[in-house]
């Protein structure tokens, strides 16, 4: 009975939204070719391939995780955008450019500070605070910034992206957003792209238009399968000596219990430690958000401000309490985006946050505009789309890639997959 | 001193006469304010680094150039926001479609990426009808959006195309390979290298001058070409000016083909039924009218014009490749910033717009640097801001200033943005946004004013004199 009554559900669901049951099979469709190319079976009519093929099981791995990593960036990036969207009504186009300004801030300081701990400070300070460029300044490498060899640096450069982004948004808030209060969303997304334009290019004036190296060194972490037993190493020579047979006693070498693939030998996954980094800060942040807004009052006055900002007031919610700490979450979360993207890229240029914002709103939308955790879902879904869709297609059309889906889900379900849902 | 948005940087008289201007007709306006650029830029001329008539006509024709392509698009963007309310920022996707279908068409078959060969009308016919078929494909699914989500989808169309044509995959490719019964086209986008497009709008323009004129230097002048080089010459303006000065001309007129068209589409019933949606779509829907079919419809014509004034602008230069600045969104952010400046939904606020930004936002800042370079600024400037902020320490600010003077162009975003934000905080309707636009063909009200001007106006006398009288349609209001 249950059952009947859900393959009748299903029909009527298909009958009412074609399009939406059409993306379905095709999604479906991609996950089946999927499987099948990573079992090595290829289904095929006559001399057209349908299906299948071959890919091998730790390339979709690491692509995988290479989604989840630039999903995450993503992600913990687009939870102000969604915020602001839901609780000030405007799409912030400059949004993006809040994220480059934490990467500035936090990595001017993280150098400054790994100067000051190698001792390249000396007469040095103005390099080191515009990141080193320029034949005089002193190289990523002559630093070698990284989260293992010098996480002290690492980890205030993270603290002051978050400040500084904080700052900023809260200055430009009063300056630009606050007085245009009662003014359309529109008018006010146009002004926002005005801001996107005087910050982007500040940065241009003071760092320079150059693409420059930000850390060096760092180390990694190996899953792979050494004569059919899943072993960890730090280092790919150990995997080399160790499928020969001897395994080296000074470096790092894990033999994992448990599972045998018969003679399976081949690197699965590499981890570095800015990936680790990343993944571990972003989750971190976005369980913090997640119990803050679950526990405390904020919560739900920013869904009641959501929901309907004049009722809110009339309720009591000291409404631009409300929206500064709207700018503190979302500000501080973009800050600390672009600086652990950066760190996971190892490189920062002017334009971080605006190449990114496109993808970022593709999240926030995917996800449903307004809902928090609808951006960390999209975020994932579009870092995973964006990773996995280079199985099918080159990897110069992967942002394109992107992109379609967030054209594809407007059309089929604009209030995105946690439509409805506003905020925490 | 240039660095204000607002009305051109001239006396407060003329201010007073430029209110007495717009009552009696856009036209003069426009020739008032371009006469104001033209006087600052003759300034600018003559104090920056070449001076003498070469310098100045030089200036005058770059400045009358960028005010011509920006007039240009403006104008089709204004079609899109300023009469329907959609909220196209892909402007510089739909340029890119135009400019690769026309070099597409018209570069030669064993040229490298191929093309079809074919003549310069058959290019620019292609090109508009491509970019208005580009326009269809984002239409048709995105506008039962809102504003904000239009936006977003054509900005994403906008970087689609520019990754697409990045891409090497369609380097150079074969039309109907797998197709038996059409012929194989092989044709490309020469993806990062781009692509050579012989055959432009230049070349008409040349060969008023030259016998062989895609290539002016093997073969000879014409007569007339002798003459007006001559002439020209003859007060220190060099032969390249003259040719772009022409091709300037043949700009202008394509502005003027722009204002006409949208006159005539703003004053049509169709143009009607447009502004009705701008105002509430709802409301037009209700009155029995397919607002979507609308809609559709003047997306498409919006982004053939958009094509054309890509072609215009991009392939003058005889190739295009994917990293023009032409394709980039920043362009697109421009052309929207000319519109807010003009005010959407005015078309003569649109060619003003254009001119305001081209002229004091686009090119002001690099001549009033130049002039400051020339008389203030001795030696080589810092390569880095550390090398300017490094003498400050001894209180030596000239490194900062000759550092500041040679990023001037990234300061000039930093400018246009400012005026942006300034723009919607405290001028939202821009220069003529603020006016009605008369919605019949004929100027009803104004004939009456005219026939006695001290005579009581009619009261409400049915429809025909109120076409304009019910409900302000201020365009600030509008929104959401």
């Amino acid at each position: 009975m249950a059952a009947a009554d859900r393959v009748a559900d299903l029909r009527l669901e298909v009958a009412e939204r074609p399009k939406t049951a059409l993306f379905g099979l095709f999604v479906l469709g991609l996950c089946v070719d999927l499987l099948l190319k990573v079992l090595g079976v290829e289904v095929a009519v006559g001399s057209v391939k349908l299906f299948g093929g071959t890919l091998a099981a730790s390339r979709l791995i690491t692509l995988v995780w290479n989604g989840v990593v630039v999903g995450l960036g993503i992600g913990l990036a687009g939870i102000g955008l969604s915020m602001t969207y839901s609780i000030l009504s405007f799409a912030n186009f400059a949004h993006g450019d809040y994220i480059t300004t934490g990467a500035f801030a936090g990595w001017a300081v993280a150098w400054l500070l790994a100067g000051l701990e190698s001792g390249l400070l000396d007469g040095n300070a103005l390099y080191l605070g515009t990141l080193g460029f320029g034949p005089e300044g002193p190289s990523a490498a002559d630093l070698s910034v990284n989260a293992v060899g010098t996480p002290l640096s690492v980890f205030a450069g993270l603290v002051v992206a978050v400040v500084a982004t904080i700052a900023l948004s809260l200055v430009l808030d009063r300056a630009v957003f606050r007085p245009m209060r009662d003014q359309g969303g529109i008018a006010v997304l146009i002004a926002s792209i005005g801001v996107a334009l005087a910050l982007r290019y500040l940065i241009v004036f003071f760092f320079g238009p150059t693409n420059r190296g930000l850390t060096a060194g760092g180390s990694k972490l190996i899953l792979a399968g050494v004569s059919g037993s899943l072993a960890l190493a730090t280092e790919r020579s150990t995997i080399v000596l160790a499928a020969n047979g001897n395994v080296p006693s000074d470096t790092f070498y894990v033999e994992l219990p448990g599972l045998n693939f018969g003679s399976y030998t081949a690197e699965i996954l590499s981890v570095t430690s800015a990936e680790a980094t990343l993944v571990v800060t972003s989750l971190a942040l976005m369980l913090a958000l997640h119990l803050a807004l679950q526990r405390t009052k904020l919560g739900k006055a920013m869904r009641a401000m959501a929901d309907n900002e004049d009722l809110a007031r009339v309720t009591g919610i000291p409404t631009e309490r409300v929206v500064r700490a709207t700018w503190i979450i979302g500000g501080g979360l973009a800050g600390a985006a672009g600086y652990l993207i950066a760190l996971e890229r190892g490189t920062l240029a002017y334009n971080l946050g605006w190449v990114l914002l496109l993808l970022i709103f593709a999240a926030v939308i995917l996800g449903g505009i307004g809902s928090i955790y609808g951006a960390m879902i999209g975020g994932l879904l579009i870092g995973l789309t964006q990773s996995v869709s280079l199985v099918w297609i080159p990897s110069s059309f992967s942002t394109a890639a992107a992109f379609a889906i967030m054209i594809l889900v407007l059309v089929i379900r604009p209030d995105g997959l946690f439509g409805g849902v506003t905020t925490a | 001193m240039s660095e204000s948005g607002g009305p051109p940087a001239t006396g407060g008289t003329v201010v007073d006469r430029l209110g007495a201007k717009l009552r009696e007709g856009d036209a003069g306006l426009i020739a008032l304010v371009m006469a104001g650029i033209y006087v600052l830029f003759t300034i600018f001329a003559i104090l920056g680094p070449s001076q003498g008539v070469g310098g100045v006509v030089a200036a005058l024709q770059a400045v009358t150039f960028w005010t011509a392509l920006y007039a240009m698009l403006v104008l089709a963007l204004n079609l899109h926001w300023g009469y329907a309310g959609l909220f196209n920022i892909g402007v510089a996707g739909f340029m890119a479609v135009g400019v690769y279908t026309f070099a597409a068409i018209t570069a030669p078959t064993g040229g490298s990426p191929p093309g079809l060969g074919l003549p310069l009308w058959v290019g620019v016919v292609g090109g508009m009808l491509m970019a208005a078929v580009a326009g269809a494909v984002v239409a048709l699914p995105a506008l039962r959006l809102r504003a904000d989500y239009l936006a977003i989808v054509t900005v994403a169309f906008s970087e689609i195309v520019r990754l697409t044509l990045l891409s090497t995959t369609f380097q150079q490719f074969t039309l109907f390979a797998n197709v038996s019964f059409l012929p194989n086209v092989p044709l490309g986008t020469g993806a990062g290298r781009g692509i050579n497009i012989p055959i432009n709008p230049t070349i008409p323009v040349k060969s008023l001058y030259y016998t062989n004129p895609s290539n002016p230097a093997s073969g000879s002048r014409t007569a007339l070409g002798d003459a007006v080089i001559s002439a020209f010459g003859a007060v220190g303006i060099r032969e390249t000016v003259v040719v772009s000065l022409t091709y300037t001309l043949v700009l202008i007129a394509f502005v003027a083909g722009f204002y006409w068209l949208l006159r005539r589409i703003g004053n049509s019933p169709f143009g009607r039924v447009l502004k009705a949606i701008r105002e509430d779509e709802l409301v037009a829907n209700s009155l029995g009218k397919d607002t979507r079919l609308f809609k559709v419809k003047v997306f498409m014509v919006g982004c053939a014009l958009m094509g054309l004034g890509g072609i215009l602008w991009e392939t003058q230069k005889g190739y295009t490749d994917p990293t023009a600045t032409t394709f980039l969104p920043i362009q697109t952010f421009y052309i929207f910033i000319a519109l807010m400046i003009g005010g959407a939904g005015s078309n003569t606020g649109s060619v003003l717009g254009g001119g305001l930004f081209a002229s004091l936002l686009f090119l002001g800042p690099q001549y009033v640097s130049r002039i400051f370079s020339k008389y203030f600024v001795s030696g080589d400037a810092p390569s880095t801001i550390v090398g300017a902020l490094g003498p400050l320490g001894a209180a030596d600010p000239g490194p900062l200033f000759a550092y500041t003077l040679q990023n001037i162009s990234a300061l000039r975003f930093v400018l246009v943005g400012v005026v942006l934000i300034l723009l919607m905080q405290f001028r939202p309707t821009g220069l003529l946004g603020h006016r009605k636009e008369v919605a019949a063909s004929i100027d009803l009200l104004d004939r009456n004013e005219r026939a006695d001007p001290d005579a009581p106006r009619p009261a409400t006398d049915g429809g025909r004199v109120g076409d304009r009288d019910p409900a302000p349609t201020e365009r600030g209001d509008r929104d959401e």
